[in-house]
């Protein structure tokens, strides 16, 4: 307006753009479809196609002669399954560890996401926490996995630490793969928890508190309540997280096996993609009904 | 009824006892050095701008701060390091803080069940306060439903009907409208003369402050500058901070005062107690007068503010009713050379 020289550019310039701003705004379905393409493309073929194939496998068989595929629909991959003793146990096992891996790690995210989200009042420190705390995910998968196998082994790190007491360590097996699957997911606790804290205004606390409510009380009464999403958050991650996993086992299990490594011995080893695919079945029905039990709760309601 | 116990109380009629409070973050003193006795069943209200410490002093009555020196006592009893569930005081928040997890009625239980009264006395108690605060049949609505002066009411409800020795409240009015402040604010003190309680009330509104309470402990920089009634802080005010926090600055210092009244010294004249007069009107011997041209006139409904730029420097502000000026008149007064006059009573000296 002051420089009249220069209206006419800057004003046809923005014509343009703004004339294509204009018609999206009168068009909302475009703008939608705008925003969605590419994402919806990415979801339907790449994620939905891939895993459709795989459901569509799990009923499929293979030669058992020249090992081709033989694609004629069949339940005999399920009943392999559903009648070999060694696949209930392995089952039952990595279920139990996805359990213990998902309350050690809610054991240890609680205080840890409270300290963060609650005591600490210096928002620099509380950032510092909460970066110290997705440290872990810097890091490679098999460096991680490699440091936990030099901290279990025999004569490693653990039995080198307990020594001095007349202990030892729980070696490579069982314990070692709960307790480095734990290590491993906990930032996948923390963060979500935190963020749940993070959202409970404190002077909720501080009225339980006021209204006569001891600590422990107002842990139960109010802030549990506020964080059970959050916590269900967290635990869907560690749970599913485990439910998948197999190369930790590897490292760190010694000769312990748990689901995911079925799935990948019958693809990778045996070449038998259609019992994988039917294994695969295991864990979806397994965070299905993880998430249907907790829906039944009615903890998801008030989301 | 508070103002004449203020000192030399007796011990079993103190509520609350405040000696050499402090509190400091990192750097900061937030509260320093603050005494204060507040009497069972008053209304006090702590009266400041932000930052100026009232609502640190609150919290550390309630149990969420721990001083860093000095004593609070309840009824006799030293408090000062007991945590807020070992304390026989309720906070009603500024942001209400009711549990949205919760009902209604489960909000307003949930002091008694903590303390493990029995489920029909607790239902019980539960409906009378929420009758006491005219929410009868809101019992089963979760708070997200309610509207905001009923939420403040759910708030008191769950406050009172633990009976404590003392409720404190933490600016509660401040989130809502004009209309329904002031209508709350009459509710408030009618709730308060019902159930004898000792209420403490934190505000930054003076007007709020001077309506509803029995005594006001104005603060400042975290120091308490003085306790009184709304009147003796109205029209006497103690320092220059308080003269001008509480209603309009109006103040003649140096050589204006010196030349208005003769003394060099400190005046505060309240703007209602101006009037304006022709100028060569009379004075009166019990009268003070001053001349001075109108540099503003701020039309506000029911009256209209001057700004007075007085012949000898400084200014004034008057506060005139439009009891018979319509609008137009007033604001066509500016500009004028007219004569100020009050009566000599009505000024006020402020020693610093």
């Amino acid at each position: 307006m002051v420089a009249p020289t220069t209206q006419p550019t800057t004003s046809a310039s923005r014509g343009r753009s703004s004339s294509v701003s204009s018609y999206l705004y009168r068009h909302p379905r475009l703008r939608l479809a705008g925003l969605l393409s590419a994402p919806m493309l990415w979801l339907v073929v790449l994620y939905l196609g891939s895993l459709t194939i795989m459901l569509v496998a799990a009923f499929w068989s293979t030669d058992s002669f020249t090992g081709a595929l033989v694609k004629k629909p069949t339940l005999s991959n399920f009943h392999t399954l559903l009648t070999g003793q060694v696949y209930w146990v392995v089952a039952l096992r990595t279920l139990g560890i996805a359990v213990l891996v998902t309350l050690i790690d809610l054991v240890l995210a609680i205080p840890l996401a409270f300290t963060a989200a609650k005591v600490v009042r210096s928002r620099r420190l509380r950032y510092a926490l909460v970066i110290a705390v997705t440290m872990p995910l810097w890091a490679g998968y098999l460096v991680k996995g490699y440091a936990m196998q030099t901290m279990f082994i025999n004569n490693g790190v653990i039995d080198w630490m307990l020594a001095p007491l007349g202990l030892k360590g729980p070696g490579l097996g069982l314990a070692a793969t709960i307790f480095s699957l734990a290590y491993l997911w906990l930032p996948y606790m923390v963060l979500p928890v935190y963020a749940g804290m993070e959202r409970v205004p404190s002077s909720l606390l501080e009225a339980s508190g006021d209204l006569g409510a001891s600590t422990s009380q107002t842990f139960r009464g109010v802030l549990l309540p506020m964080i059970f999403p959050a916590l269900i958050a967290g635990s869907i991650f560690t749970f599913s997280l485990t439910l998948g996993d197999y190369i930790m086992v590897k490292i760190v299990g010694g000769t312990t096996q748990m689901f995911a490594n079925i799935i990948y011995d019958s693809f990778g080893v045996a070449n038998n993609l259609p019992l994988a695919a039917a294994a695969a079945f295991f864990p979806i029905i397994v965070i299905i009904c993880y998430l249907l039990a907790v829906r039944r709760t009615g903890a998801l309601d008030n989301l | 009824m508070a103002a004449a116990t203020l000192d030399g109380v007796s011990v079993d009629t103190v509520a609350i006892r405040l000696r050499g409070l402090r509190k400091t973050f990192g750097s900061v003193v937030a509260v320093d050095d603050v005494d204060l006795d507040i009497a069972d069943g008053e209304f006090l209200t702590l009266l400041g701008p932000s930052g100026s410490g009232k609502t640190t002093v609150l919290r550390m009555i309630a149990g969420f701060e721990l001083p860093t020196a000095g004593l609070i006592e309840l009824a006799g009893v030293d408090v000062s390091h007991l945590p807020p569930f070992q304390r026989d005081v309720n906070t009603v928040f500024q942001d209400y803080a009711l549990f949205p997890h919760l009902s209604v009625q489960d909000n307003v239980e949930y002091g008694l069940k903590v303390k493990g009264v029995g489920k029909d006395e607790r239902r019980r108690r539960a409906v009378e306060a929420l009758e006491s605060v005219r929410l009868e049949g809101y019992g089963a609505r979760k708070p997200i439903e309610m509207s905001g002066g009923q939420r403040q009411r759910v708030a008191l409800a769950r406050a009172l009907v633990n009976r404590p020795k003392v409720l404190l409240l933490d600016e509660p009015l401040g989130a809502l409208d004009l209309k329904l402040r002031e209508q709350m604010q009459i509710e408030l003190k009618a709730i308060q003369r019902d159930v004898g309680i000792t209420f403490v009330f934190v505000t930054h509104d003076q007007e709020e402050a001077l309506t509803m309470s029995d005594r006001i402990a104005v603060f400042n920089a975290g120091r308490i500058e003085q306790v009184g009634t709304p009147a003796q802080v109205y029209e006497r005010p103690a320092t220059e901070f308080v003269a001008g926090f509480v209603g309009t600055s109006n103040l003649l210092r140096g050589d204006v005062s010196t030349a208005v009244v003769g003394v060099d010294g400190v005046f505060s004249i309240r703007p209602e107690k101006i009037r304006m007069v022709e100028l060569d009107s009379a004075i009166a011997t019990d009268h003070r007068c001053v001349d001075g041209t109108i540099a503003e006139v701020i039309y506000v409904g029911d009256a209209t503010r001057f700004v007075v730029r007085l012949d000898v420097g400084g200014s004034l502000v008057v506060l005139q009713q439009n009891s018979t000026s319509s609008s137009a008149d007033v604001l066509a007064t500016c500009d004028t050379h007219i004569r100020l006059c009050w009566r000599k009573e009505d000024e006020y000296r402020i020693y610093t």
